[in-house]
């Protein structure tokens, strides 16, 4: 199994950021994803938190700690200027009605139809059940999905694979895979490799990777 | 219309062993912690317990204490297991889930909620899209294997939804900053999230508030959970949480 060295999580989260356009509505999950926000201060992007929140701000510390205001990860955060409460039938609404522009998610695995796996690890030796969460409704509807992910497992598995052996979250909803070693973009013909961790060969990422990668004609380093 | 019972044991007395209890609170967020504390103390057994997302992991000691004394037969939730498998693996609730000493029955977040509002609202089930694809659209997501019955699916719109039931509540344990004697309730900040719909879902919700006032007091217009939908109202003390162990 190959390892190669890629971009640290937050860094990930940082060019992630980069593809949220102003005035949109982002939920992110838990993990990689959560670190998108340290990258969005100033932007005019909207936080949805499915704990019921809207405009969420940033994470809370000190005195600014309060146990009635935290996000969907259990994290203490900030209210500012324009947020909004309300309760979870409110917030699912919002979600599986469509109205969440872009949502990000971690993931175990993810294939080349853009299914994807993130609910259970079956390591986990219990059977039939895990934490679902509000993972299922996300994905439901998001019109956009990101999966965030590391490239391969801690064991050098590939995580984008060609039939996911955990237990699906989503079949065909995602759009766009963002590791640490790449970004690579779900289309009916196949994965598209966009863009390479400078240093790193097209063959280097195919070689962690299960699915065949078609590399996109203009393929370039991860734009920071 | 004066709710208000005067002690947590009076207002839990007649909740009897196999009740069906809804518990409001997300992680460490609006988690009525005294009304279950009074529950460990009465030691009722058999209980089915329903949760939203994961407020015994918020009050995880007395998670501990309702498992250690066997009180659970059944807990719904969308999330109830911790975050890392290790400490998982360590927790005495997860270790009952594994024996099959508890059962463990997940669904989506969102589809939960809907089910609890479906049973507060009169709608005895609905079709939805979440879960299609997954295991969610077999059967039921539970650790006990013979309880894993088979889901109705049907296609709307080229989409294929899962019919899911009401979850209709015996009582329901909710956690409110303010309320007042007629059982109206303000909640703050995140700590809303499924207190409201529980309390609409259940046939006997009772309220611990931290600050009960005078009807009047609450601004009509403020309001977020009528008092139709609450039957008691007990006045607690703030209880403040560790928020960082999950």
């Amino acid at each position: 199994m190959k390892k190669f060295e890629g971009l640290p999580r937050e860094i990930i989260a940082l060019r992630i950021s980069k593809e949220i356009e102003d005035n949109s509505y982002v939920n992110l999950g838990i993990g990689i994803p959560t670190l998108v926000s340290n990258w969005l201060e100033g932007r005019d992007v909207h936080l949805q938190s499915e704990i019921g929140m809207l405009k969420t701000g940033s994470i809370a510390e000190g005195d600014d700690v309060d146990q009635d205001l935290i996000n969907a990860s259990c994290q203490a955060v900030t209210e500012i200027p324009g947020s909004s409460y309300f309760d979870i039938c409110e917030s699912f609404a919002m979600i599986r009605g469509g109205h969440v522009d872009i949502t990000v998610m971690g993931a175990f695995q993810v294939n080349e139809e853009g299914d994807f796996a993130s609910w259970m690890n079956p390591s986990r030796g219990l059977d039939g059940v895990g934490n679902v969460g509000g993972s299922m409704d996300l994905a439901v509807g998001a019109k956009k999905l990101f999966i965030a992910m590391e490239h391969v497992t801690n064991k050098g598995e590939p995580k984008l694979v060609s039939k996911l052996t955990y237990p699906a979250t989503a079949k065909k909803k995602v759009q766009k895979i963002f590791t640490d070693l790449a970004v690579i973009e779900v289309t009916p013909k196949g994965l598209v490799l966009r863009e390479i961790y400078p240093g790193l060969t097209p063959e280097d990422i195919q070689s962690v990777t299960e699915p065949e990668l078609i590399i996109a004609p203009d393929l370039k380093d991860i734009e920071l | 219309m004066n709710k208000v019972i005067k002690t947590i044991e009076e207002a839990i007395a007649d909740i009897n062993d196999g009740a069906v209890i809804g518990i409001g609170g997300f992680f460490a967020a609006g988690v009525p912690r005294t009304l279950i504390q009074g529950l460990i103390k009465k030691g009722t057994k058999d209980l089915t317990i329903c949760c939203g997302s994961g407020p015994l992991l918020g009050a995880y000691r007395e998670l501990d204490e309702l498992v250690k004394q066997k009180q659970i037969r059944k807990l719904i939730d969308s999330y109830g297991l911790f975050r890392s498998a290790t400490k998982g693996s360590q927790n005495p609730f997860e270790q009952q889930v594994r024996s099959g000493e508890i059962e463990f029955e997940v669904y989506p977040m969102g589809t939960l909620a809907e089910k609890y509002r479906a049973a507060g609202a009169g709608i005895p089930a609905f079709f939805t899209p979440v879960g299609s694809g997954s295991l969610v659209e077999e059967t039921i997501l539970t650790n006990i294997g013979k309880n894993r019955t088979k889901k109705e699916t049907r296609t709307i719109n080229g989409q294929t939804c899962i019919l899911e039931y009401a979850l209709k509540l015996d009582y329901a344990f909710i956690h409110a900053y303010m309320g007042d004697e007629e059982g109206n309730l303000k909640y703050r900040k995140t700590a809303r999230n499924f207190n409201h719909v529980m309390a609409t879902a259940a046939s006997t919700t009772i309220a611990e508030v931290e600050d009960l006032v005078l009807p009047g007091d609450i601004d009509p217009d403020t309001v977020h959970t009528p008092g139709i939908y609450v039957q008691r109202v007990v006045n607690v003390p703030r209880i403040c949480f560790d928020i960082t162990n999950l």
